[in-house]
């Protein structure tokens, strides 16, 4: 490694041991919260009247494009918050700080519920544009697993929390769970599928600005609204914690 | 087909899922954050 390398990690870990300790994570989280959160809806606010009344309908879908505007925020959160759980998952096994399982189980729960969003609201979009709620193809399984697969992890966090467990049994579970992230991205690729190819790449879009741009608004802030929610889960976890720990010192 | 009952469907389950989501971590913050904040006993 050269010395910008090195030098890089070492600011990098710095960085991440400095954020574990929970009293400066607090100092930062706390005015952290309501921002994320309030420009997270502002966004979306905006975003939702652009998508619904200022973009022309699609050529070919008509209006059911404008569930775009959602869909992919969710599909992006369900697919972001579980690189989330697996990230946090490597954090804690490497370095063992608290904070980073903590980080996993906030995530969990709104990235389940953006998985299932994605599900339900590509299902709401394939009944009038493919003329089907549900079709067996590889990207709506490979999703329907994660859903699935985020389901699980929440139980056995639980079950783990509740019995006194460490967190290793959750975090390898947490990394293991992330192979289907590659296969939901390049299902579209490997199989012939319903559901179409990427719209969107590095390279360019395929899709006309005149339609695409409100989802700018939706993607950016769905995205702060998540990271809001997740903050307040680690405080709210962070809290019960230190509750839990003052009564048993006083039945001590 | 009128495809707008489909739109409004995906747009009012997601703005709900939202706000019911936020609702719920919200209470349990101030909630567990308050109880931390009263003076032990």
């Amino acid at each position: 490694m050269d010395f910008a390398g090195n030098l890089a990690y070492r600011v990098h870990v710095t960085t991440l041991h400095a954020l574990a300790n929970p009293a400066r994570f607090l100092k930062i989280a706390k005015p952290l919260t309501p921002a994320l959160f309030w420009t997270g809806v502002a966004l979306i606010a905006i975003g939702a009247w652009a998508g619904l009344t200022q973009t022309p309908p699609d050529y070919l879908q008509g209006e059911s494009v404008r569930i775009l505007y959602i869909h992919v925020p969710t599909a992006w959160l369900g697919m972001g918050g579980w690189s989330g759980v697996a990230i946090s998952s490597i954090v804690y096994l490497v370095w063992r700080h608290p904070l980073a399982s903590i980080a996993a189980r906030a995530i969990a729960l709104p990235g389940a519920l953006f998985a299932g969003l994605c599900l339900a609201t590509g299902s709401i979009w394939g009944r009038p544009t493919w003329g089907t709620w549900w079709q067996w193809d590889g990207r709506l399984t490979s999703m329907l697993l994660l859903f699935f697969v985020y389901l699980a992890y929440i139980a056995l966090a639980r079950a783990d929390a509740e019995r006194g467990g460490d967190g290793r049994i959750p975090a390898l579970f947490g990394i293991a769970g992330s192979i289907l992230l590659p296969i939901i991205r390049y299902s579209v690729v490997w199989w012939n599928t319903l559901h179409q190819g990427a719209s969107i790449t590095l390279s360019g879009s395929s899709i006309d600005n005149a339609i695409l741009w409100p989802l700018a608004f939706t993607l950016t802030g769905f995205s702060l609204f998540f990271g809001g929610i997740v903050l307040m889960r680690m405080r709210a976890m962070l809290a019960t914690q230190r509750i839990e720990a003052r009564m048993r010192r006083l039945a001590a | 087909m009128n495809a707008w009952p489909f739109v409004i469907a995906a747009w009012a389950l997601t703005l709900s899922a939202s706000v019911i989501v936020a609702a719920i971590s919200w209470r349990a913050m101030r909630r567990a954050e308050t109880e931390t904040e009263r003076p032990k006993r």
